[in-house]
């Protein structure tokens, strides 16, 4: 299955269309390190969010720890806002096994109680092994397990998507 | 084959920084860099290390090093038990490595041992399972690597970078474990010139071996310096024949804002602690705008963290 994959851009698009309506002026928009930071900027933009975009490296609440250890390049977590009582709109690129986005939402509660979290995401691959499922997804697939689906960023910030 | 090093060159040990690779120095430091928030935030501590046992053996008396390992520990989640000598078996006699021994037995991960004897942390390296990591923190005077590298974690956060960098650690280097780490880890992470200034006594023969510039003197050596990293001068030192007096000491190698000002205008001042003021330094630069000794405190935290959870995850794989 190397079908194409569909433009980045207009995916993002479609995902700030729909996010749109339900955003309050206090929601916070958070990406994960490092494919949801370049995903949230775009939609931080596209949505006109006022308080600032926020990141988080999972590196230090990842379940396999223990196995496979430290990620070599771990990237500061950074939330210029506090938590407390906000509604959180959680982004990351591809939604897998949901690990990474129960790890995001074990620190986010180092940081403080939010009000809500909601998840948006790129691309919803299948493959889940927990109860998370995306609010928002600018593409829904069922991806054979052996094959990964990645995005990357070109050196002229042009994101694209590839199947492996 | 490096002992601190898994066949696949991870951490598995954290001994000496002599012939660690550069690249492992900047992962522990971009690392600690994550971990520097942590004690901001409403919950400070990750769970990284939940679960984790980790014995704190300090065979000779330290209360900064010692209490901030304890704090990284418990701020990566792991259990921490300190064992001091005063209260412990050695006292009765029992060898290093029943202790040792008797620990693992009570399913340690890892050891951060303190000795006064050179080697104590290698030799129980030697000797651990092979899940067990061993942190020297602090052995005779051969090496405090996780010293040198939240000096070095210091000196990048004021200065930005080590290539364009001249550095003067000043004082008794001969005796210095500091000293030690410290010019190892300058010379890797590319600092094009490392000073080494004090009297003759107190300067290990064949120094320049370790790729320093030897100086006798404060004006000529403090000259032109981005970072004046100044060494404690041991009381037991001035006891022994290698120095006339503390007050004489203070004349030629003291820290004053007029030696001070021999450094570049934007120079920092660095101090491993505890500080003899009046002896090393004079109480207004450790004071004064320059000093950045209490910020080394808290960095060594994140440091230690970082050494830490690089040596703790996937130790078992």
């Amino acid at each position: 299955m190397h079908a194409s994959l569909p433009e980045v851009d207009p995916l993002i698009a479609r995902l700030a269309e729909a996010i749109a309506p339900t955003l309050t002026p206090d929601t916070v928009v958070v990406g994960v390190h490092t494919g949801g930071v370049w995903v949230a900027e775009r939609l931080h933009a596209l949505l006109g969010c006022k308080l600032p975009l926020g990141t988080l490296d999972i590196s230090f609440y990842r379940d396999d720890f223990s196995r496979i250890g430290l990620h070599p390049q771990v990237k500061p977590s950074n939330l210029p806002f506090d938590l407390e009582g906000r509604a959180i709109l959680l982004v990351d690129d591809v939604l897998h096994t949901g690990r990474t986005v129960r790890a995001a939402m074990n620190e986010l509660f180092d940081y403080g109680r939010p009000a809500s979290i909601r998840l948006a995401v790129l691309v919803d691959r299948g493959g889940h092994e927990l109860p998370i499922r995306p609010d928002f997804a600018g593409l829904v697939l069922d991806v054979p397990g052996h094959q990964n689906i990645n995005l990357s960023r070109l050196d002229d910030g042009h994101l694209t998507l590839t199947l492996a | 084959m490096n002992p601190q090093l898994t066949q696949d060159g991870r951490l598995r040990h954290l001994l000496t920084l002599d012939g660690l690779p550069r690249a492992i120095l900047t992962q522990i430091l971009d690392t600690a860099e994550s971990f520097m928030d942590v004690g901001e935030r409403e919950v400070k501590k990750v769970p990284l290390l939940r679960g984790k046992s980790i014995f704190n053996l300090f065979f000779e008396p330290s209360t900064r090093t010692r209490t901030t390992f304890e704090i990284a520990a418990k701020r990566l989640s792991a259990d921490v038990v300190n064992l001091n000598i005063a209260t412990s078996s050695q006292s009765k006699g029992e060898a290093i490595l029943d202790t040792v021994d008797n620990l693992a037995a009570m399913h340690a991960d890892m050891f951060v041992v303190r000795h006064s004897q050179s080697g104590a942390a290698h030799f129980i390296a030697r000797h651990v399972a092979p899940h067990i990591s061993v942190v020297n923190a602090g052995d005779g005077r051969h090496a405090h690597p996780t010293q040198g590298l939240l000096d070095m974690f210091t000196i990048r956060r004021y200065k930005g970078a080590f290539h364009n960098l001249t550095v003067a650690i000043v004082g008794d280097v001969l005796h210095s474990r500091v000293a030690r780490s410290q010019i190892h880890a300058l010379t890797t992470l590319g600092v094009p010139e490392v000073r080494v200034i004090g009297p003759k006594t107190l300067l290990p023969a064949g120094v320049e071996q370790m790729g320093v510039k030897v100086y006798h003197d404060m004006a000529a050596g403090l000259a032109g310096c981005d970072v004046v990293i100044m060494l404690r001068l041991q009381n037991e030192r001035m006891r022994g024949a290698r120095l006339p007096s503390a007050q004489e000491y203070f004349k030629f190698f003291g820290l004053t804002p007029e030696k001070l000002a021999l450094a570049k205008p934007d120079a920092i001042v660095m101090h491993p602690g505890p500080m003899n003021r009046g002896v090393e330094i004079d109480s207004e630069v450790a004071d004064g705008p320059q000093s950045v000794i209490l910020p080394q405190v808290t960095y060594g935290i994140a440091v230690r963290m970082a050494v830490m959870a690089m040596l703790a995850g996937g130790a078992t794989a």
